[in-house]
């Protein structure tokens, strides 16, 4: 009999999910965000300048560490952006080509965003959904944490971390990720408490499902959309974040580089008639923050439908 | 109201033990002590240093004395690295030059912020909301060290109208510069906020209302709409101070105003432990002092909040 009932649950539920193929949530969704024109034309643009990153050094032809000895100490003279000299973007300071450190600074700037984001996505989404789930106690403690952790100068004690671990890319971007997670705490926290009095969570729990589980099966899951509408978000607020560190000569080494520490090149040079070596790396950073916020607030439009 | 305020401190005051504790521990977790130098002292003479400034002591101890240094006479105790200079003496050297143009930077972020944003919302949908809107949306992609470099190519290599750093006392055409860059990305966030919050409150009942029995545009703008659309600001404020005195580092290093980010950024260099956590742990107490106040404000002029 009950054998019977669930295939019978099962051809209702393969039913409906046939007749509402064409309006699943996802679906809805990424139909909402193609009609969001500002969006989708930063998506693409955001996507050829990845592509770019990585098909970029096929046609360089100079790397991103060589010194063109002609250009050192000259860059204002010979070191400007031409296509015969082999630099496309000129030189900086040193000789070296700032078409392949551009793209180097790139790849780092955006690979410390991504993974930063995520490290703060995971921390962020399970600490605020424990807390929302477990509730009383125990969600009053864990916030508190939270508040307290939040009116820390959190860039003075990031820059601490740095001098006392030393100063590595993979610290830089662990120390921001596990800076970065306190709003999505909250945020996933106060979704939380919307969902945990839903019925399939009470089902899950009179059926004995451990917490554990249900935090991560259930209430996960369901968080996905606004975890990602934020994840969108944190991500050009971690590349400022690393920007600005590299900005004063505490992030990224030499002689990798990133946009931030390629921007404090460009900066300190402007008064020698060498506004390339600002503007190239500038271009690229400014239109990539851009990129990140339009899809923010695109896919907020089209995944969270009380902000509509 | 008063049970809200004990309350409140209540939690100020651990998170500022909880700062001083970690940053303590952070030093102390560092490889290398604060005397170790390419040519190594004599054992006799580093334990004769060490007992000195009492790191021979157990470091629960150090950290007892380090607090009661602080709390009792306001020690930070000496600098590792300058040997003739305290901390102290640093931080009231960088101290008010940093309070000076962050100070004015707050009120540019505020009083440009906020009319910005209550014309935009009033005018929607005309010329002067677009502007702002774009405003706001392009100083989000301008942070401050952005800011400060094309700052100084307009107004320093091109106009010659203004010095290209330096501090000279804090005369204004050296203050101008750190101000717009610091300021600008907050005042459009402050921007942001005033106006989306001013067309929720417009679409009210009770503005309606109010529009509705003839009340004059004046009477109901500054006292229906106003207070109630600046709650969300208020509450971005403390926030936005913490971005402030942060940004502070920068400017401080890219227009050499000689502030207290010169001496952390220069101690981070060094390794100059107990100038970088005097520095952390000021900076630390007055964010947590302004948030204090940034939510007492709040309670003050939110009635719905319960205490």
């Amino acid at each position: 009999m009950i054998a019977l009932n669930k295939n019978k649950i099962k051809v209702m539920a393969e039913n409906l999910s046939d007749s509402s193929a064409g309006r699943s949530l996802w679906k809805d969704a990424r139909m909402r965000f193609m009609q969001n024109k500002a969006a989708t034309i930063s998506l693409f643009i955001l996507m050829s300048i990845v592509l770019f990153s990585f098909i970029g050094p096929y046609f360089a032809v100079w790397s991103y560490e060589q010194i063109d000895w002609n250009a050192m100490g000259s860059a204002a003279r010979v070191g400007m952006p031409s296509i015969e000299s082999g630099h496309f973007f000129g030189t900086d300071d040193l000789g070296r080509d700032l078409y392949s450190r551009v793209i180097q600074g790139t790849q780092i700037s955006l690979m410390v965003g991504v993974l930063g984001a995520s490290v703060a996505v995971i921390v962020g989404t399970l600490y605020g959904a424990t807390s929302g789930y477990l509730g009383g106690k125990t969600d009053q403690i864990m916030m508190r944490i939270v508040d307290i952790l939040m009116s820390i100068p959190y860039m003075f004690v990031l820059i601490l971390l740095l001098v006392v671990f030393g100063r590595s890319i993979g610290m830089l971007f662990i120390g921001i990720g596990l800076l970065s997670w306190l709003d999505m705490s909250r945020i996933v926290r106060g979704q939380t408490l919307n969902l945990k009095n839903k019925e399939f969570i009470e089902a899950a729990r009179v059926t004995g499902v451990s917490d554990f589980k249900i935090i991560t099966k259930h209430i996960v899951p369901n968080l996905l959309g606004i975890v990602a509408v934020y994840a969108t978000l944190l991500v050009p607020g971690i590349i400022l974040a690393e920007s600005f560190i590299s900005f004063l000569g505490l992030g990224v080494q030499e002689p990798s580089t990133s946009w931030g520490a390629l921007i404090k090149e460009g900066a300190g040079t402007i008064s020698y008639d060498t506004e390339w070596q600002l503007l190239f790396p500038l271009a690229f950073f400014v239109v990539s923050l851009f990129c990140f916020y339009f899809i923010g607030d695109g896919l907020r439009d089209a995944l969270d439908p009380k902000e509509r | 109201m008063i049970n809200y305020i004990i309350k409140r401190i209540g939690v100020a005051i651990p998170t500022l033990l909880i700062l001083i504790a970690v940053t303590f521990y952070l030093m102390h977790a560092a490889p290398g002590g604060p005397f170790t130098s390419e040519r190594p002292l004599p054992p006799q003479v580093l334990a004769n240093i060490e007992a000195k400034y009492g790191l021979d002591q157990p470091i629960w101890r150090q950290m007892i004395n380090y607090l009661w240094g602080i709390l009792t006479e306001f020690d930070f105790g000496p600098s590792y690295k300058y040997h003739d200079r305290t901390v102290n003496e640093i931080i009231s050297h960088g101290f008010p030059i940093t309070l000076k143009y962050g100070f004015w930077s707050f009120i540019v972020a505020i009083g440009v912020g906020i009319p910005l944003g209550a014309i935009a919302a009033i005018r929607k949908n005309t010329w002067i909301d677009y502007l702002a809107v774009g405003v706001s949306i392009g100083a989000q992609v301008l942070p401050n060290f952005v800011m400060a470099p094309l700052l100084i190519i307009v107004f320093t290599l091109w106009l010659d109208w203004l010095p290209g750093g330096g501090w000279n006392g804090g005369e204004w055409q050296y203050l101008v510069m750190p101000v717009i860059a610091l300021s600008t990305s907050y005042m459009a966030s402050i921007a942001r906020i005033t106006r989306s919050s001013m067309l929720e409150v417009l679409n009210t009942n009770y503005i309606r209302t109010a529009k509705s029995k003839g009340l004059p545009t004046k009477v109901i703008f500054f006292r229906h709409v106003l207070k109630p659309s600046l709650l969300p600001v208020i509450s971005y404020l403390g926030p936005a101070f913490v971005g402030l005195i942060t940004g502070s580092v920068l400017i401080d290093i890219y227009f050499s105003t000689g502030g207290m980010g010169y001496f952390f950024v220069n101690a981070a260099f060094n390794r100059d432990y107990s100038v970088m956590m005097g520095i952390t742990i000021v900076v630390g107490a007055l964010t947590i002092l302004f948030s204090l106040i940034a939510d007492l404000l709040y309670a003050w002029i939110d009635p719905k909040i319960r205490y």
